[in-house]
C-alpha cells in the first residue's frame, strides 16, 4: 500500500537552493502520499527548514519543481499555497503576539472563507469564524484558553495553538516542523497523542528530532544529510541502514570508540 | 557644448556634495541602525559656522577649518548627551526624536543668527575663472569643490576599505553583533563614526555655502534628496551612496537646465514654460520610483552577512 | 459598546463632550478666537486619526501625510479658482485625488519595509511639494486664495463659523467611527494580523501587500477630505501646508496621544496644537522648547498620553 505512489499528493523534484556558497537543499526529490504521515528526519544543518519553507513558498528554490496535488506550484507565493490546502506549523513559534489565541485561530479561518475586503461587520462577532476557532482550538485541548492573549500562554500551550491555526485553514497537507521542539516530557505525550488522532484525518510531513515520536508516528521516513535524501523507507528499514546509522549517529560512535 | 559641459561639471559638484551627506547618513545607518533626521541640521550648522568664522577670523581656510571643528564636535556632543540613547530603539522613535532636533536647531539658529540668510564670501583667488579646455572655463571655486570632495570619498574609501576602525564599520554594517564579540569599544566607535558622519555633513555645508544663501532650512531638502540617495543606491552601502550621489546631481542639474528647452520642442511654449519646472523636478523622484520597481533593495546594497 | 468608568473612557468622555459643546461656550463668553483655534485642531485631528489608521493599526510609518492635505485643498483652491463652486463636486474630487495618489504612492512604497518605507514617502511627499510650487497658474510657490469657500446648497454655510465648526467636527466623529468599524471588521483584523506578524499571515494565506495597500488608501483618503476641510477654513492653499515639517507633525500628534488608541490622535492633536500656541505666547521661539520636549517624550513617555492613562486606569 506504500508503493502505490502513482498520485502523490506532493511532489519534489530536483530541488536545488543555495544560500552564498552553501547547498542548502542539494538536488532533493520526494514523493508524499495521500494520507501518510511522512517524516523527515537528520542531524542539525541538513537542511530540514529550508525544506519546509520552499514547500510552503517563504523560500524560493534555485531550481527544481514542486507539484503539490495535481499543480506545479514552484512558484507560486506562500498565500496561494496556503488557499490550495498547504499548512505550516513554525519550528520558532510564529504567532501573533498580541492576538487572542481564538483571534489567532479565526483569522486563519477567516483567510480561507472568501476575501476579506469586508470593512464593516465586526469580525469577532460572526458565528461562522468564532465556531470554526472554537472547534480548532478544541482539536488541540486549548477551547478554555480561547480569550487569553498569546503573549499569555505557556510554550506547550503556543506550540498546540500554532496547529490549532494550521488546522484552521483545513488544509489538505500539514508540514510541521519540529512541534515538539521545547516541550516537557508529559507535553510531547500529548502532542502525539494529538499527532495520532490528525494523521486520520489529514496528510503530514513531520519534522522532527524526537526519534521516538518520529518511529511511533511515522509511516515512512526521509533522512536528509547535508541537504540530500540519504535514505528514504519504512521506518524499520531506516532503522537497520547502515548509511543512515554513519551519518546520522556517526559523531556518537566516534566519541565512543576513541574514548 | 559649451553649456554642456559646464552644466555637468555642476552636476558633478552637486553630486559629490550629495555624497558626503549621504555617506554619513548611510554609515551611521549601517553601522548603527540609527535614522538621524537631523543629519540635514549639520549640514546647516556647518554652513553658518563657516560663515560666521570666516567673518571673524578673516581667513577663508582658517574659518572653514574652525567651521568643520565645530561640526565634529557639535556632532559628537550631539551624539553624547541625546541620540545614544536612542540607540536600540524603534526607527519611529528615532525619526520623531530628531524632528525635534530639527525644530530646535531651526529656531536656535534664528535665535542666534536671526531669520534673514547669511553670505559667505569667497577670497579673490577663488572666484577666477579657471581654462580647463579651449575655450571653456569654469570657476575655480567650482572646481575645488570637486577636488575636495574627490578626495574625501577617496580618503573614506581608503579608511573603509584598508583600516582597522574601517574594517569594524563594514563589520558592524553587515553583522552588529560581532563587533561586540570582537571586544570592541562599541560607544567609542559609534561615537567616532557618528562624529565623522557630522563632519562629512558639515563640510557639504560649508562648501556649499558660498554658492548659495546660508539659511535656515537649507539642510531639509537636501536632507531628503539623500534619502533618495541612499534609498537609489541601497541602505549601508558607501560604493552605493557615490554611484547614486553622482547620478542624481547630474539627472537634477542637467533636468533643470535642458528640460526647459526639451520640452519646448515638443510642446507648446506656454505649456513647456508651466511643466518644465514640476516635471525637472520630479525627476529624481521618478528615478526613485523605477528603482523601486525593478530593484527595491537598490541598485548597490551593501553584502548581506 | 460596554463602557466603564476608567481613566481612559472618563478623559474621552470628557473630550468629546467639551468639542461638542465649544461653539456654546464660545458664544456665551463671546471667546471668537477659541473657535478659530478648534475648528484647527479638529480638522488636524482628523488627518491625524487617518494616519493613526495607517501607523497605529496598520504599522506603515508613513511619513507623507501632509502630501494629502495638500492634495485635498488644491483640488478645492483650483476647482473654486477654475469657477466650480459645488462642494458636491470639489469634496469628492478631493478624496479621489487623494485615493489616486496613495494608490500609485503605496504600490510603490510598499515593495519596501520599516526604514526605506519612512524614506520613501517623505520624497514622495516632497515631490509633491515640488509639483504645488511648479503650478504657476495657480500661484506657484505663493499659494492660490480661495475666494469663496465650498457651496453645499441651502444645506450648510461654510461661511458661518459655527455651522463650519460641527460640519468640521461631524467629519472628524464620522471619520472616528469610520476607523472604529475598519478596525473591528474582516478587513481590519487583517491589517493588524500584518502587522503583528506578517509572515504568519502571508503563511495562512493573505496577500499581505493588498490588503496594506488598500489601508494605506483609505488613511489618504481620510485625510484627503481632512484638506478639503482646512483649505475652506484658511481660504488659502499652498504649498508652504504640505511641507514635510507638517508630515512630521502629525507623527507627532499621533505619538503624543498615544498609537493605536481610537480617540489618541484627537487628544494627541489638542495637545500638541495648545501647547504650540501657549508656547508661542511665551516666546517667539517656541520650537527651542518644542523640539526638546519632543526628545523627552520620545525618551521617557512610550505610548502616549492614552497608554499612560490606560496605565492609571489599570493601576
Amino acid at each position: 500500500m506504500i508503493d502505490s505512489l502513482a498520485d502523490p499528493l506532493l511532489r519534489v523534484e530536483n530541488l536545488v537552493r543555495r544560500f552564498g556558497g552553501i547547498l542548502a537543499t542539494d538536488n532533493l526529490s520526494l514523493d508524499v502520499a495521500p494520507g501518510e504521515l511522512h517524516a523527515i528526519i537528520g542531524p542539525n544543518g541538513a537542511g530540514k527548514t529550508t525544506l519546509i519553507s520552499q514547500l510552503t513558498g517563504q523560500v524560493m528554490p534555485n531550481s527544481g519543481a514542486i507539484h503539490f496535488a495535481g499543480r506545479n506550484v514552484t512558484h507560486l507565493p506562500s498565500y496561494k499555497r496556503s488557499r490550495l490546502g498547504l499548512a505550516r506549523s513554525f519550528q520558532i513559534t510564529s504567532l501573533l503576539p498580541d492576538f487572542s489565541a481564538c483571534d489567532n485561530v479565526a483569522l486563519a479561518a477567516q483567510a480561507h472563507d472568501g476575501h476579506s475586503f469586508r470593512f464593516w461587520g465586526a469580525a469577532r462577532k460572526e458565528p461562522g469564524l468564532r465556531n470554526a476557532a472554537q472547534a480548532a482550538l478544541k482539536r488541540v485541548g486549548l477551547e478554555k484558553r480561547a480569550d487569553v492573549p498569546v503573549s499569555e500562554l505557556s510554550h506547550g500551550e503556543q506550540r498546540e495553538l500554532e496547529l490549532a491555526v494550521a488546522l484552521a485553514t483545513k488544509p489538505q497537507l500539514l508540514l510541521l516542523d519540529e512541534p515538539m521542539a521545547g516541550l516537557g516530557v508529559t507535553e510531547s505525550a500529548r502532542m502525539v497523542a494529538l499527532l495520532k488522532e490528525l494523521r486520520r484525518e489529514v496528510t503530514i510531513v513531520l519534522v522532527e528530532h524526537d526519534m521516538e515520536a518520529v518511529f511511533a508516528l511515522a509511516d515512512r521516513i526521509t533522512v536528509l544529510v547535508y541537504g540530500r535524501v540519504i535514505a528514504s523507507g519504512l521506518p524499520d528499514a531506516i532503522r537497520n541502514n547502515d548509511e543512515v546509522k554513519r551519518a546520522y549517529l556517526g559523531d556518537q560512535h566516534a566519541v565512543t570508540s576513541h574514548a | 557644448m559649451l553649456v554642456l559641459v559646464e552644466q555637468s561639471l555642476n552636476g558633478l559638484q552637486f553630486g559629490l556634495l550629495l555624497f558626503l551627506l549621504a555617506a554619513g547618513l548611510t554609515l551611521v545607518f549601517g553601522i548603527m541602525d540609527f535614522v538621524n533626521l537631523a543629519h540635514g541640521s549639520l549640514y546647516m550648522m556647518g554652513a553658518y559656522f563657516a560663515a560666521t568664522f570666516v567673518a571673524w577670523t578673516g581667513s577663508f581656510v582658517f574659518g572653514i577649518v574652525l567651521a568643520l571643528g565645530a561640526t565634529l564636535l557639535l556632532g559628537i556632543v550631539l551624539e553624547y548627551v541625546a541620540l545614544r540613547h536612542l540607540y536600540g530603539r524603534d526607527h519611529l522613535d528615532q525619526v520623531l526624536a530628531t524632528f525635534g532636533l530639527i525644530l530646535f536647531f531651526n529656531d536656535a539658529v534664528r535665535l542666534i543668527w536671526g531669520p534673514a540668510g547669511l553670505a559667505l564670501p569667497l577670497p579673490a583667488w577663488l572666484t577666477v575663472p579657471v581654462q580647463i579646455m579651449p575655450g571653456v572655463s569654469y570657476p575655480a571655486y567650482r572646481l575645488s569643490i570637486i577636488a575636495v570632495a574627490l578626495a574625501v570619498a577617496a580618503m573614506l574609501y581608503v579608511v573603509v576599505m584598508r583600516t582597522r576602525i574601517g574594517m569594524l564599520i563594514r563589520a558592524g554594517a553587515s553583522n552588529r553583533e560581532m563587533i561586540g564579540a570582537l571586544g570592541i569599544n562599541i560607544k567609542l566607535l559609534f561615537t567616532l563614526v557618528f562624529g565623522l558622519g557630522a563632519a562629512l555633513a558639515g563640510l557639504a555645508g560649508l562648501m556649499q555655502a558660498p554658492i548659495l544663501t546660508v539659511q535656515i532650512g537649507m539642510g531639509e531638502n537636501i536632507l531628503i534628496l539623500a534619502f533618495v540617495i541612499i534609498v537609489i543606491g541601497g541602505i549601508g552601502s558607501i560604493r552605493g551612496a557615490f554611484l547614486a550621489a553622482i547620478f542624481v546631481g547630474m539627472i537634477d542639474t542637467l533636468g533643470r537646465a535642458f528640460l526647459p528647452d526639451l520640452l519646448r520642442k515638443v510642446l507648446s511654449s506656454a505649456a513647456a514654460s508651466t511643466a518644465a519646472p514640476a516635471l525637472s523636478s520630479m525627476l529624481i523622484y521618478l528615478l526613485m520610483a523605477i528603482v523601486l520597481v525593478v530593484r527595491p533593495e537598490g541598485l548597490f546594497p551593501a553584502a548581506k552577512r | 459598546m460596554n463602557f466603564s468608568f476608567n481613566a481612559r473612557n472618563v478623559v474621552v468622555a470628557l473630550v468629546v463632550l467639551g468639542l461638542s459643546l465649544l461653539p456654546v461656550y464660545s458664544a456665551l463668553s463671546g471667546n471668537i478666537f477659541i473657535l478659530t483655534l478648534f475648528t484647527r485642531i479638529v480638522i488636524f485631528a482628523l488627518a491625524a486619526a487617518s494616519l493613526n489608521l495607517i501607523m497605529g493599526y496598520g504599522g506603515m510609518m508613513s511619513f507623507g501625510h501632509a502630501a494629502y492635505l495638500g492634495i485635498g485643498g488644491y483640488a478645492v483652491g483650483i476647482l473654486a479658482f477654475e469657477g466650480i463652486g459645488s462642494g458636491f463636486i470639489q469634496w469628492p474630487v478631493a478624496v479621489a485625488a487623494s485615493a489616486l495618489y496613495g494608490l500609485v504612492i503605496g504600490a510603490l512604497s510598499l515593495r519596501t519595509r520599516g526604514v526605506y518605507f519612512i524614506m520613501i514617502t517623505l520624497a514622495f511627499a516632497q515631490m509633491a511639494f515640488y509639483i504645488a510650487s511648479g503650478l504657476s497658474r495657480y500661484g506657484g510657490d505663493d499659494g492660490l486664495t480661495i475666494y469663496k469657500r465650498s457651496d453645499f446648497g441651502g444645506l450648510i454655510n461654510l461661511s458661518n463659523r459655527v455651522q463650519f465648526y460641527y460640519l468640521c467636527l461631524g467629519c472628524l466623529f464620522g471619520g472616528i467611527y469610520l476607523i472604529w468599524r475598519i478596525v473591528n471588521s474582516r478587513f481590519g483584523m487583517v491589517v493588524q494580523g500584518i502587522r503583528s506578524n506578517e509572515q504568519r499571515m502571508q503563511a495562512i494565506g493573505y496577500h499581505a501587500n493588498r490588503y496594506r495597500l488598500v489601508c494605506f488608501v483609505i488613511s489618504g483618503m481620510i485625510c484627503g477630505l481632512a484638506g478639503a476641510l482646512l483649505a475652506n477654513n484658511t481660504d488659502f492653499i499652498s504649498p508652504a501646508g504640505m511641507y514635510w515639517t507638517r508630515s512630521g507633525e502629525l507623527m507627532v500628534m499621533v505619538v503624543f496621544g498615544g498609537m493605536g488608541s481610537l480617540f489618541g490622535p484627537v487628544i494627541g492633536t489638542i495637545v500638541f496644537l495648545l501647547l504650540e500656541e501657549v508656547l508661542s505666547q511665551f516666546t517667539e521661539y517656541w520650537a527651542l522648547i518644542m523640539g526638546p520636549l519632543l526628545l523627552l517624550i520620545v525618551l521617557f513617555a512610550r505610548g502616549g498620553i492614552m497608554g499612560l492613562l490606560g496605565r492609571m486606569s489599570r493601576d
